[in-house]
């Protein structure tokens, strides 16, 4: 099942923040860290995100399930590099058959793994924090997107969940009327392609009378829109900001400090 | 407030040969509650669309004029409110309030009055929750209420309402219509589209019937329109009030069992459940939302695998096959046995024309083709659908696609049918014709099991009766 709740208390310091400065604060966060190659760095970023996690209300165990795509691709980085990398510097630890282990292959896979946990996790942490209609509400009020944009972008996010439940009644249908690929592996990707077809076209029916329902209610008229909904920026969402990007920096300074910086580029 | 003003009206959809309505004269009072009647394919939804404002100048071609209070719908969208029929595609928000204010916000609506109105439009349509209540949460019937608060919230002067309990169960329905009624002012003109006119008469105090040729044929009070034209309306299909159907009983006893199931469960959908189901008998299985019907029909049908118990076949229904349960058949097999009927027709369609969408079962289990062919034909002419034998099965009216989804059941000859809700927000021929149909399969030794909503269909056709409950199940 999808699962797109935001799932954080809500009454978190940080994940009251305005939707819009965790945005921020995350991108800022996250793009400083792209600067560097080495494992110093976002070493020490993963620590600064981790311990900042009760602040957003966000207990361990379900980011641990929100980030398990992650994981399970850190984990493979991590494999094929030691596996496959072609630089095999740095002194021998493991040599078993072709498997030939060594210091420089671990440290640039576990950097490797390391960067991409360290700068996809704010990401994850602020969207599993966030409710989607504050955020679009945000959007609109404190980065000025249309809401022609972002309420439909809300609207057709919604319908989302749906897309699982029709796959399943789709694919239910076609093996009533006969329908089946068996062990076929080309009959297979044929049903797969038609049972898509048959979810697209649902999908754009629905959305069609989505439309006709939210231009019935005025939306895009022309009409300048009021907000229900009031989203403030304050100084304590711009002091987020911030200290992200000051977390961010102190630890590049402390790899400079230290001589493990690899800057990206040069 | 409210009053509308329609002169030689017509519209024709871009691309579209057919005029969908045309040459419409009408008049309508301001305060007065109007039932639009018509055969499917008469237009009603057409024109409410046009007294709404909802078709643009570039979707097609417009003959005549439509005003409401003096103006054009289009150019000023602020008097007109409309609910339609499927309540998941008219809520825009994640949570209820937010979507009632929604409407008020695009008006541009100040702030400050935006809450108040939101509550006070829940409060009329007698909305049970707090606002903050995920929409995703409601009932059917309480996500129609809603909706039907979004439109009242904006204060239209003309209330619009295209079938807004067709997707419904009685229970919702009836919730939809008592909020019509307790939240609609005085002053406010309401027009309706509405298939079962019995449960729209109360809401209602003038009827105007269309012409599918083009035209008014009627308007007036409704027991002077249904006494002059009642019986023509009850042949095209319009659900005339006071017309009963004479029972359609078993000719002999069952037969044979064909398919048992024994404490079959799929938690957290369905609580166990004990069912056997026989050759010549029509079975209905009745029961709340959320009891689990549907998912009791997939699991008969051998498409969902159970969590707990299990479905047998016995020999009479697969013969070599009887130990093996339905659900792991390959599909060939399974369409020969057990015929499934879905509750959107549309979730069926595979092909792009009706003639293969019928061909389908029959090629897919092997008969040859000039059987395939006589196979088809055949269905054609028994539901009408000769005609449209080259259309695509997407583009068929809610009745067609009904009839068309049955006969692809029929198709491959299975001796058993499972059909959930065949007769959701049907027109009375295509309803007679559903009732005619399943009582002959019946007394031709199929097995009929209909999950149903439709106090009428049960009378009319069911011989025997299960009833789930939200806990457990009792045959009755």
């Amino acid at each position: 099942m999808i699962n797109l709740e935001p799932v954080a208390a809500p009454g978190a310091p940080l994940a009251r923040r305005n939707p819009v400065a965790k945005v921020a604060a995350a991108l800022v966060f996250s793009f400083v860290l792209l600067a560097t190659l080495d494992p110093v760095a976002p070493a020490i970023a993963l620590g600064v995100e981790l311990a900042v996690l009760p602040l957003f209300g966000l207990r361990y165990g379900v980011l641990a399930r929100r980030a398990a795509p992650l994981l399970l691709g850190a984990v493979g980085i991590v494999v094929t590099l030691v596996l496959f990398a072609a630089d095999r510097s740095g002194r021998v630890l493991v040599e078993a058959g072709p498997v030939l282990v060594t210091s420089g292959v671990l440290a640039t896979a576990l950097g490797l793994a390391l960067r991409m946990l360290a700068v996809a996790l704010p990401g994850v942490i602020v969207f599993a924090t966030t409710d989607p209609t504050d955020l679009a509400d945000a959007l609109i009020q404190n980065a000025k997107a249309p809401a022609r944009f972002a309420i439909g972008a809300l609207a057709a996010f919604r319908l989302v969940p749906l897309l699982g439940q029709e796959w399943q009644m789709i694919s239910m249908a076609r093996r009533a009327r006969g329908v089946d690929a068996g062990r076929n592996p080309v009959a297979k990707l044929r049903l797969f392609v038609s049972t898509a077809f048959a979810l697209l076209v649902g999908a754009i029916r629905r959305g069609a009378r989505l439309a006709v329902a939210m231009d019935a209610r005025g939306f895009d008229a022309g009409t300048p829109r009021t907000v229900a909904r009031r989203q403030r920026f304050g100084a304590a969402d711009a002091a987020l900001i911030a200290g992200a990007a000051a977390l961010a920096g102190g630890a590049l300074a402390v790899s400079v400090a230290l001589g493990t910086f690899r800057p990206l580029i040069g | 407030m409210g009053g509308v003003v329609v002169r030689g009206f017509g519209w024709r959809h871009a691309g579209r040969r057919a005029w969908a309505v045309r040459g419409v004269d009408l008049r309508v009072e301001a305060g007065e509650r109007v039932l639009l009647l018509g055969p499917s394919g008469a237009g009603k939804s057409t024109l409410l669309a046009a007294l709404a404002g909802l078709l643009p100048h570039d979707s097609g071609e417009q003959e005549g004029t439509v005003e409401v209070d003096g103006v054009d719908p289009r150019d000023d969208r602020e008097r007109v409110g409309i609910v339609f029929q499927d309540p998941q595609t008219q809520l825009v928000m994640a949570r209820s309030g937010d979507d009632v204010a929604f409407g008020l916000e695009n008006r541009g609506v100040p702030a400050d009055e935006i809450w108040p109105r939101v509550d006070e439009a829940l409060r009329r349509v007698g909305f049970p929750y707090h606002r903050d209540r995920p929409t995703a949460a409601l009932s059917g019937g309480e996500q129609q209420r809603l909706a039907l608060a979004g439109a009242l919230a904006l204060r239209p002067g003309l209330l619009l309402l295209d079938e807004p309990t067709a997707n419904l169960d009685p229970a919702g329905a009836a919730l939809v219509r008592r909020a019509v009624v307790d939240a609609l002012g005085r002053d406010t003109t309401l027009v309706l589209v509405e298939h079962r006119v019995a449960e729209a008469l109360p809401l209602v105090d003038r009827v105007v019937v269309l012409e599918p040729g083009g035209g008014v044929r009627a308007d007036g009070p409704p027991e002077a329109v249904f006494a002059a034209h009642g019986d023509a309306l009850a042949a095209e299909g319009v659900w005339v009030p006071g017309r009963t159907v004479p029972p359609r009983r078993a000719a002999g006893p069952p037969g044979e069992t064909l398919l048992t199931a024994d404490r079959v469960a799929l938690p957290p959908r369905l609580a166990a459940t004990d069912l056997a189901v026989r050759a010549g008998e029509a079975l209905a299985v009745l029961g709340p939302n959320g009891a689990g019907k549907s998912t009791l029909a997939l699991l008969l049908g051998g498409l969902l695998r159970p969590g707990g118990g299990r479905v047998a076949a016995t020999g009479a229904l697969a013969g070599r096959d009887a130990g093996t349960p339905p659900h792991r058949w390959r599909a060939p097999a399974l369409a020969r046995r057990i015929g499934s009927v879905f509750q959107s027709p549309e979730h069926q369609f595979v092909t792009g024309t009706v003639f293969d969408e019928l061909a389908l079962g029959p090629r897919r289990t092997g008969q040859p083709e000039p059987a395939v062919r006589s196979t088809v034909d055949a269905l054609l002419e028994r539901l009408r659908l000769t005609a449209l034998a080259r259309a695509n099965p997407y583009t068929l009216s809610g009745g067609q696609a009904r009839r068309l989804s049955v006969a692809t059941a029929l198709a491959t000859a299975p001796r058993l049918l499972v059909c959930d809700e065949p007769t959701f927000g049907q027109d009375r021929r295509t309803w007679l014709e559903l009732v005619d149909l399943f009582a002959e399969l019946r007394d031709a030794g199929h097995g009929v099991v209909t999950v149903t909503h439709d106090p009428d269909f049960v009378a009319a056709l069911a011989d025997r009766r299960v009833t789930l409950t939200r806990e457990a199940v009792g045959a009755a």
